[in-house]
């Protein structure tokens, strides 16, 4: 491309010049979204490094005129349980996914590669309960753990994720397009069907299943609704329900050290975010569920 | 090695109204290269299935050694099986993908838990052995270098070696091939037919090969079955089936170029031959002979016992040390291919691009309306005289 002859070079170099205004407007509405997405963010993280006073001034500086430096973070961290609550959310989001993936995997594969009658209505049936949202069975789950003695426990806050749709179904996605040959081929070898699953299949969907652990941690690391319901002891409290607690009952003046909580609590996700991110992709565009 | 015979009993396969198969019946002797050959779609890869146990038949039995194995799945069935796409396991190494059918076979099922497996005691020895049994397959089919490697790094015929060492290892009674050599590019072809042939005079196994290739049906078998349409039409040696077809469509398949086929009435409006010939074209026959089989040659045109037919030349294709001409007999606008020696055609006197084919009747084969084989009696000894001295 260097030595590209004069007299050619001229026009191109013409037609370089001529914006390229349609990628520009969607960089810029781009822009404009991610702006709309991450100022939030940007608000929570210079909130807890600035001093409350400049909170409710008029005007709206985009850099703290006093910075605070950790002394926030250090305010959360000793006064108030966010490492504790960080735990609960750590054992109950892992406890989810592992029990999720375990039983997923089997019905996705079932539904992927074996023939049986009744498979086209299960998998319906699967589809069905994508659409059914946890306030739904909320009342009679809360009602049966009451019965069997098990709320405010960490059981209590992961065993109506156990089973996940969204996962067998994302998994079938994936499993579907495994070669069939490589399944036989480990049935002629003499593999069982368990270990074809989890030995052969398992491995080549690696991506499917990291993008739905970032989906499912998420998902239960964020979640308000289910943990308000049964948990009640602060030792056992997950990163939202705990911010939501102490901020009304201990910092509710407090806008930097609870700014300063909420951004701990929110930082292991966006760092499992971007582990996984690679796989996430790969996973999403796979299995073409966007 | 046993190497076994594999008897197939009118296979039938049906999904729903379709028929794949229908009463598909084979007898493979022990250590025979059986290849079944056929159009796509005809089933013979369902067939394949079947015998390993990979797909149930709808009816039908299938016997190794006389044994019914039927009820047995596949790892019980004692047979390796080489696949088009290779399959094999991307996410391991070439030496794991080879080792995979002995590490089921002879370590248990707590010693192949990935990483613990590897703690238990007094299971050193069978994975020694194991990575000899891998070394000397590898080295077998030409693949040591790359035991290291991932498939993905692999070209198509490292991949294919890979997928024939894993077959091998386990030594199985019976080898099962589905078109193990068509994604492969044309060279590579050549040299992987060769080498598969060696392989099974060295194995002495019992080879069952899927292709819809007739060159490598006709190069590489002992015996090739014909499959059309879900049955076995015709099975024989492949100089067998080339000579003397007992369908028409066994006829038109096998040979390149395509057999010459012509009504029997067309035949005989054609010069020459004897009354006899007449008479036998009476009856309502398809009429084929081979494109080696027409003459061009000026002595040819001077016999009386031959058909004569006055044809144009409408094209010619030079294949280097033969010839084909695309012939339009001027008469009745039939066509006839015919192919030459490259040496022959130099001397062939052709004045306008019109001149004279001849035939020997015993070189024409005849075929019932139902696409038969019907015997041409008082034309007998075709085959034999026809077609050995031709080129």
């Amino acid at each position: 491309m260097a030595a590209a002859p004069n007299h050619r070079a001229s026009p191109r170099r013409a037609s370089r010049r001529r914006l390229p205004w349609g990628q520009i407007g969607t960089h810029l509405v781009l822009l404009l979204l991610a702006v709309l997405f991450l100022f939030p963010f940007y608000v929570m993280l210079v909130t807890s490094f600035r001093s409350p006073s400049e909170l409710f001034t008029p005007e709206f500086h985009l850099l703290p005129q006093e910075f605070t430096g950790l002394k926030y973070y250090i305010e959360s961290i000793t006064t108030s349980p966010v490492l504790t609550f960080m735990k609960n959310g750590v054992i109950i989001a892992l406890g989810i996914l592992v029990m999720q993936i375990l039983t997923a995997i089997p019905c996705a594969y079932a539904l992927a590669k074996f023939e049986f009658r009744g498979r086209n209505l299960l998998l319906a049936l699967v589809i069905f309960a994508l659409t059914v949202p946890i306030q739904v069975p909320a009342l009679p789950l809360y009602l049966g753990l009451n019965a069997l003695g098990l709320l405010d426990s960490y059981f209590a806050a992961m065993v109506p994720f156990f089973l996940s749709v969204f996962a067998i179904f994302l998994f079938r996605q994936s499993f579907k397009s495994y070669p069939d040959e490589i399944i036989q081929a480990a049935r002629l070898d003499g593999l069982s069907e368990w270990a074809i699953l989890w030995r052969i299949v398992v491995p080549g969907s690696i991506p499917a299943i990291a993008a739905f652990a970032v989906f499912s941690i998420t998902t239960h690391w964020n979640d308000l609704y289910w943990p308000l319901i049964v948990i009640r002891s602060n030792e056992l409290m997950t990163p939202p329900l705990g911010l939501a607690t102490f901020a009304d009952v201990e910092s509710g003046e407090n806008y930097g050290a609870l700014m300063a909580t909420a951004t701990i609590l929110t930082a292991p996700l966006m760092l499992v975010f971007m582990l996984a991110q690679r796989q996430f992709v790969r996973g999403v565009t796979m299995t073409g569920v966007k | 090695m046993m190497s076994a015979g594999v008897e197939l009993d009118r296979i039938e396969k049906t999904y729903g109204a379709t028929t794949t198969l229908r009463a598909a019946t084979l007898d493979v002797k022990p250590g025979e290269f059986m290849t079944l050959v056929g159009p796509s779609g005809c089933g013979k890869s369902t067939l394949l299935r079947i015998i390993a146990g990979l797909l149930p038949q709808t009816s039908g039995e299938v016997h190794i050694d006389g044994a019914s194995i039927d009820h047995l799945p596949p790892r019980e069935r004692d047979i390796a099986m080489v696949f088009q796409s290779y399959a094999l396991y991307p996410h391991m190494s070439v030496a794991e993908n080879v080792a995979t059918p002995l590490k089921v076979r002879r370590l248990s099922r707590m010693a192949r838990l990935p990483a613990l497996g590897r703690l238990l005691p007094g299971q050193a020895r069978t994975r020694r052995e194991i990575t000899d049994e891998v070394r000397r397959v590898a080295d077998l089919v030409e693949i040591g270098p790359l035991l290291e490697r991932k498939p993905a790094a692999l070209s198509g015929g490292q991949r294919q070696r890979v997928a024939l060492a894993r077959a091998i290892i386990r030594d199985p009674r019976v080898f099962l091939m589905d078109e193990p050599l068509s994604n492969l590019d044309a060279r590579l072809r050549v040299t992987m037919r060769a080498e598969i042939t060696a392989l099974h005079r060295r194995l002495g196994a019992t080879f069952i090969y899927v292709t819809h290739d007739q060159t490598e049906a006709m190069t590489m078998s002992s015996r090739v079955a014909v499959m059309m349409d879900g049955t076995i039409i015709q099975c024989s040696t492949p100089q067998g089936l080339y000579e003397a077809p007992e369908d028409l469509r066994v006829a038109r398949f096998i040979g390149s170029p395509e057999i010459n086929v012509v009504a029997s009435d067309t035949v005989a409006g054609w010069e020459g031959g004897n009354t006899r010939l007449g008479q036998l074209l009476q009856r309502p026959l398809h009429i084929a002979f081979r494109p080696e089989a027409v003459r061009l040659s000026a002595e040819s045109a001077a016999q009386t016992d031959m058909l004569h037919l006055s044809c144009h030349i409408e094209r010619t294709e030079r294949l280097g040390h033969d010839v084909l001409l695309f012939l339009r007999v001027l008469a009745d606008g039939a066509g006839v291919t015919a192919r030459i020696p490259a040496a022959d055609f130099a001397r062939l006197d052709a004045p306008g691009g019109v001149l004279t084919a001849s035939l020997h009747p015993a070189d024409l084969l005849a075929f019932g309306p139902d696409g038969k084989r019907v015997a041409l009696p008082g034309l007998a000894a075709a085959t034999n005289r026809g077609l050995s001295h031709v080129g």
